[in-house]
């Protein structure tokens, strides 16, 4: 549909400005961040505000070059893929009865979903320190961090996910059943790729989750497990002078969610806007 | 939902006939079905389940457990010591205070967020320049990690070396002799306002995604009978996305209530206590002090309140959605 014009709706000049103090406002730390990485600290001290001059690249390289970034680079990834895969596959099997079966506890099975949202990590956070690392023996395990954090994934997954099942045209998995399909064939062969939009913004949300978690991982993963906002936070503590070190690893830390979201923007936006709207 | 894409109609017209006749056969396999049906259900389920219940459920009970014993973290748990846990958190001012903090984020969210909120979803809501570029921006905080955007916000908040004093120093605005962090004072007021900064962008999203849902006809025909700008937003579009404003609160007031990472980067609870929460309370003292008893304690009142508001709000404001809906 045209959205027909009308000078109603549109902005005037100040609209255009709460607009650019808002972007501002916005970007402002980040951009602190990405350019107080390319000043010496001495600069930093001197002048804050304005353009690197000259632009340093050492701080940068040194975060590129260092090993220990790396590794809680892939930590941080291998993690989030674990959470992202487990939360994904269980939530989408188990969203899945809930949206095509007919069954007395359906309802009741659905609200412990429901009711999984309100049960934060917090509350919950010691004995899941302690069942990992004692009963488990998981501490300072990639598994050990993506096991809950996957089990934290599942209510939203499977609210999100059910509904999206639900409006699947049902025409194809019964066809499918005539021919004689079973109803774990159907799931695997039409279900699931009928359901990838879905499957994708359930996954990014868990992916982005897991790669911004701070809590689990702060209690669970010591030296070279520790994940990137470990890496961040222990980095800025332990080096407080290298102010100009510590923007530069930061910004560099930002990137891989910037860039996730970046590219996934609908899916993310399109993902919360539905868990809200139900 | 909205969210239905390409929707592969059945276009074969000899899929539906072959469907009807087959129809008495299915029946009257019915029971064997049932059983199978049942068989295929468990199987789905169980992974979700047995997740949840070992990660999720048996940790919360076992929180409430330790509440009930002093213990240390060690040996088995045998000093049973009723409800001196309760008595003891309830009786700290420093878990008293958290809970203040706690609640003040959740008002400070509701009153500032809100209207900002939503006064910057009506501004985008019209038709400018640039309009999905500035939307992406806005949410730009949202995605980063709360402890990126928290050692960044730690940077420029630095006590006379920070960006941000300087700046409001070189205007004439007097800064703190601690800092904005290092003040009691106003300690809590700047993580908010950090708070703001990283989570305004999610309100700004919801609520622009309920007005382009109000219809322009309704736009149009007010502005026929001579109603302004304000009046239309006013007593139309806020209206009508009511319910996402109210899921927003929702989701606002669970957030808030368990405010952790935020903090403990940017203050770790200091100074003076002045901006502990029921989170920072409970990790310090299970993991740092080992008190887990007190922890456990902690950790169910915390669990209390939250559940109380959820299942309050539910009662009192949501349901109008849902019966509005039905």
């Amino acid at each position: 549909m045209a959205r027909r014009s009308t000078t109603y709706g549109r902005g005037g000049p100040f609209v255009y400005l709460v607009a650019l103090a808002v972007v501002a406002v916005t970007l402002g730390p980040v951009l602190y961040g990405a350019l107080g990485g390319f000043r010496t600290n001495a600069q930093l001290a001197r002048d804050p505000a304005g353009f690197p001059d000259p632009w340093v690249l050492s701080n940068y390289t040194n975060v590129l070059g260092s090993a220990s970034f790396w590794r809680y680079t892939m930590n941080s990834t291998v993690i989030a893929v674990i959470t992202t895969a487990v939360a994904v596959l269980a939530g989408v099997m188990a969203a899945y009865p809930l949206a095509r079966y007919q069954f007395k506890l359906r309802e009741p099975l659905f609200m412990v979903f429901v009711l999984g949202l309100l049960f934060p990590a917090a509350v919950a956070i010691v004995p899941l320190f302690i069942l990992v690392t004692r009963d488990l023996q998981l501490g300072n395990t990639w598994w050990g961090v993506a096991l809950p954090q996957a089990a934290f994934a599942l209510p939203v997954t499977v609210v999100i996910l059910r509904p999206f099942l639900m409006a699947l045209p049902k025409e194809l998995e019964e066809a499918a059943m005539l021919d004689g399909a079973s109803r774990v064939g159907i799931f695997w062969r039409i279900a699931l790729p009928l359901s990838m939009p879905a499957l994708v913004t359930v996954g990014v949300l868990a992916f982005v989750t897991s790669w911004n978690a701070y809590l689990l991982p702060l209690l669970l993963l010591q030296g070279d497990n520790r994940t990137l906002p470990l890496g961040v936070a222990d980095y800025s503590t332990q080096y407080s002078a290298d102010t100009a070190g510590v923007l530069a690893f930061t910004t560099i830390a930002m990137i891989p969610a910037l860039m996730l979201f970046l590219a996934m923007q609908r899916r993310i936006v399109n993902g919360l806007q539905g868990a809200v709207k139900g | 939902m909205t969210r239905v894409t390409a929707a592969p109609a059945s276009t074969d017209p000899g899929a539906a006939v072959t469907r009807g006749a087959d129809a008495p056969r299915v029946t009257g396999r019915r029971r064997n079905t049932l059983r199978r049906q049942r068989l295929e259900i468990l199987l789905f389920v169980t992974p979700a389940l047995a997740l949840m219940a070992i990660f999720v459920v048996y940790p919360v009970f076992s929180a409430a457990r330790m509440s009930f014993y002093r213990w240390k973290g060690f040996g088995p748990m045998v000093d049973f010591v009723g409800l001196q846990n309760y008595l003891r958190v309830l009786a700290d001012d420093v878990f008293t205070d958290a809970v203040v903090h706690n609640f003040t984020i959740v008002f400070a969210s509701i009153l500032v967020q809100l209207p900002l909120g939503l006064a910057l979803a009506l501004l985008l809501n019209r038709r400018i320049k640039a309009r999905g570029l500035l939307r992406t921006i806005i949410f730009v905080p949202y995605v980063l990690a709360e402890v990126i955007a928290g050692v960044v916000w730690f940077q420029l908040l630095q006590p006379r070396t920070g960006l941000l004093e300087r700046m409001l120093s070189s205007v004439g605005i007097p800064v703190p002799e601690q800092g904005f962090l290092g003040t009691p004072d106003l300690a809590l007021a700047t993580v908010f306002v950090v708070l703001t900064w990283k989570y305004l962008g999610l309100a700004v999203l919801l609520f622009l995604a309920g007005l382009q849902g109000v219809p322009d006809e309704l736009h149009e025909a007010a502005q026929l009978d001579g109603a302004s700008w304000w009046q239309v937003q006013r007593r139309i579009a806020v209206p009508l996305i009511a319910p996402t404003i109210r899921t927003w609160i929702f989701l606002s007031m669970i957030g808030s209530l368990q405010l952790f990472d935020m903090v403990w980067i940017l203050t770790g609870g200091g100074p003076a206590n002045a901006t502990t929460t029921m989170a920072t309370y409970l990790i310090s003292q299970g993991t740092q002090r080992s008190n887990y008893g007190i922890a456990g304690a902690a950790s169910v009142v915390l669990f209390l309140i939250g559940f109380a508001m959820a299942v309050a709000y539910q009662f009192l404001v949501l349901r109008r959605d849902t019966k509005a809906d039905a």
